[in-house]
This record gives structure tokens, sequence and C-alpha cells, in this order.
């Protein structure tokens, strides 16, 4: 059963190839588009966070800012 | 009514979204591939080979539906000069070319055991890879122009040509000679591909789909944040 299963007629070879690269080709993206994802919430967090108290104060009026700034949006 | 598409109003949403889609999509991916390499029958003149459509159909599919939209919306973007539009179209392009690639590679890789060869210069696919020429060129405008106007420009210019391609492809096998079959799925008229082989094709595109809608709102909410990051520089 195993041994049907990898071999497929010998169409295994290919057919699994073909799978093991779309998966890596998945996994490859949402690592990248993770990390770059990551880097801008990190810089906004650090850029934030040398703002006097004034302009943390309007810039933290935007919700949009207290989203990136809340732990919600990360997955 | 555009104005419901406006970042500060979505990005609650947007933010949220990519944890309950990757969870959506790791289940729906393993009950695809449960289906397409275990439950699915071989084909009795392809045999086993056959289960490389599972995943290169999809991600064909996916690729032109893409490119498509981001066609209509950097148009509509242009015209009414909505630049939310522009954001999306940008964050949908990275997977789309991911998943116009994962066409090529499985195309070719399916290829040897049914055609002998790993390429061939035929019609459909060398106009699969003119597409894959335009996604580049669109993203690699998106990094070269600064000026968001000019890229607005350029980009819309880009995909505008590149749309052309997209019934080439479609049509191609219809239109020449080619060693590509003809599509075994039909909207319009009756389908020649068994439900048992059509079921699991049609979950494994749900799974592609929802792998392209986390790509797009984990790139969509990092452009934002790209937006702010400028914002904050400017207090």
């Amino acid at each position: 059963m195993t041994n049907e299963l990898l071999l497929m007629n010998g169409y295994g070879i290919y057919v699994w190839t073909a799978f093991a690269f779309t998966l890596l080709s998945f996994a490859s993206l949402y690592i990248v588009t993770k990390i770059q994802y990551t880097k801008e919430k990190n810089k906004f967090i650090a850029k934030f966070g040398t703002l006097n108290s004034e302009r943390a104060a309007s810039a933290k009026s935007q919700s949009i800012n207290r989203e990136i700034l809340s732990n919600t949006s990360s997955i | 009514m555009f104005k419901f598409f406006e970042p500060n109003k979505i990005f609650s949403i947007t933010s949220r979204a990519p944890r309950y889609v990757l969870f959506l999509f790791v289940i729906i991916l393993s009950i695809g591939l449960m289906e397409a390499l275990v439950l699915s029958p071989e084909d009795y003149k392809q045999s086993h080979s056959v289960r490389i459509m599972y995943v290169h159909v999809p991600a064909a599919w996916i690729s032109l539906g893409i490119f498509s939209m981001i066609t209509f919306l950097s148009s509509i973007g242009y015209i009414f000069k909505i630049r939310n539009f522009f954001l999306i179209s940008k964050s949908l392009a990275p997977s789309g070319l991911v998943f116009n690639i994962i066409a090529l590679v499985t195309g070719s890789i399916w290829g040897k055991p049914t055609w002998g060869t790993w390429w061939a210069w035929d019609a459909r696919i060398t106009s699969m890879l003119i597409l894959v020429l335009f996604y580049i060129m669109y993203l690699v405008s998106w990094r070269i122009y600064e000026n968001d106007d000019k890229a607005f420009k350029i980009t819309s210019i880009i995909t505008i040509l590149g749309i052309v391609n997209v019934p080439i492809i479609k049509y191609s096998v219809d239109w020449w000679n080619t060693l590509h079959q003809p599509a075994s799925i039909n909207i319009l008229s009756e389908s020649s591909i068994h439900s048992s082989m059509l079921f699991p094709l049609l979950i494994m595109t749900a799974a592609f789909a929802l792998f392209s809608l986390l790509i797009f709102l984990m790139k969509y909410n990092t452009e934002l944040i790209k937006i702010k990051n400028k914002g904050l520089d400017r207090l």
C-alpha cells in the first residue's frame, strides 16, 4: 500500500516532485511575506517609541495606528 | 460606495482575518491532498501522472484570475483615482506570480511522462511564460518608481497590455495545434471530466484560492503599515 502510494506505477517521482514544488513554493511565499510584515510592524513600533507624548497622542488618535500597535494584527 | 474600501476602516478586519484564513486553508488543503493523492482514481491513459492536474490546473486558473483582477482594479483605480485599488492590486500580484510559476513548473513535470519532453514552445505554454514576464514587469515597476502617480500609470499600462494575453492563453488550445490538451472543464457546455476527478480538483482550487487570500491579506497589511510608517516620519 505504502509502496504503491510512493511509486504510483513509476509516475511517483513526477507526482511527488510536482506536489513538493507546490508546497515548497507556498511555504517560501508565506515565510517571505511574514518576514516583510514583521519587519514593517517592528519598524512602526520602534518609530512610535521615539515620538514625544504630544505626537504619540496625535498618532494614537487614528484607529489604524492603535490596531497596528495592538497584538491583534499578528498571525 | 468606495469609502467602504478606505484602509483605515478595513484594517481592523484585514489584520484579524489572516489567522482564520490560515486555519481554513490548512483544513481544506489537507482534505484536497488526501483526495488528490490517495482517494481519486488514476486515469486509464495517463495512469497516476494525472494527479499532477490537481496542482497544475488550480495554479493556472488562479494566476489568470489574479491577473484579470489586477487589470480591472488598476484600470478602475486609474480612472476614478482610487489609491486603495492600486494597493489591493499590488498585494495580489506576488501570489499571482507564484501560482503562474507553479503552473509552468508542474506543467513541465507533467509534460515529461505524457509528451516525452520537459518543454515545448507550444502556444499555451509560451503564452503562460509571457504572463510570468508581465507579472515580473508589474512587480518590478512598483520597485523602480517611487513616485506614486508614475507607478500607478506604468503598472496600469502593463496590466492593460498583459490582459491581451489572457484570452490568448485561454483559447490557444482551440486556435492552434498544440501539445497541450483542450479544456476538460467548461462553464457553458458539458465538462468531459468525471466527478471523481472534478471533486478533488475543486477542493484543491478552493485551497489555492484561500492561500492567495492569505498572502493578499498579509501583503495588504504590510503595505498599509508601510504607509503609516511614512506618516509617522511626517509627524
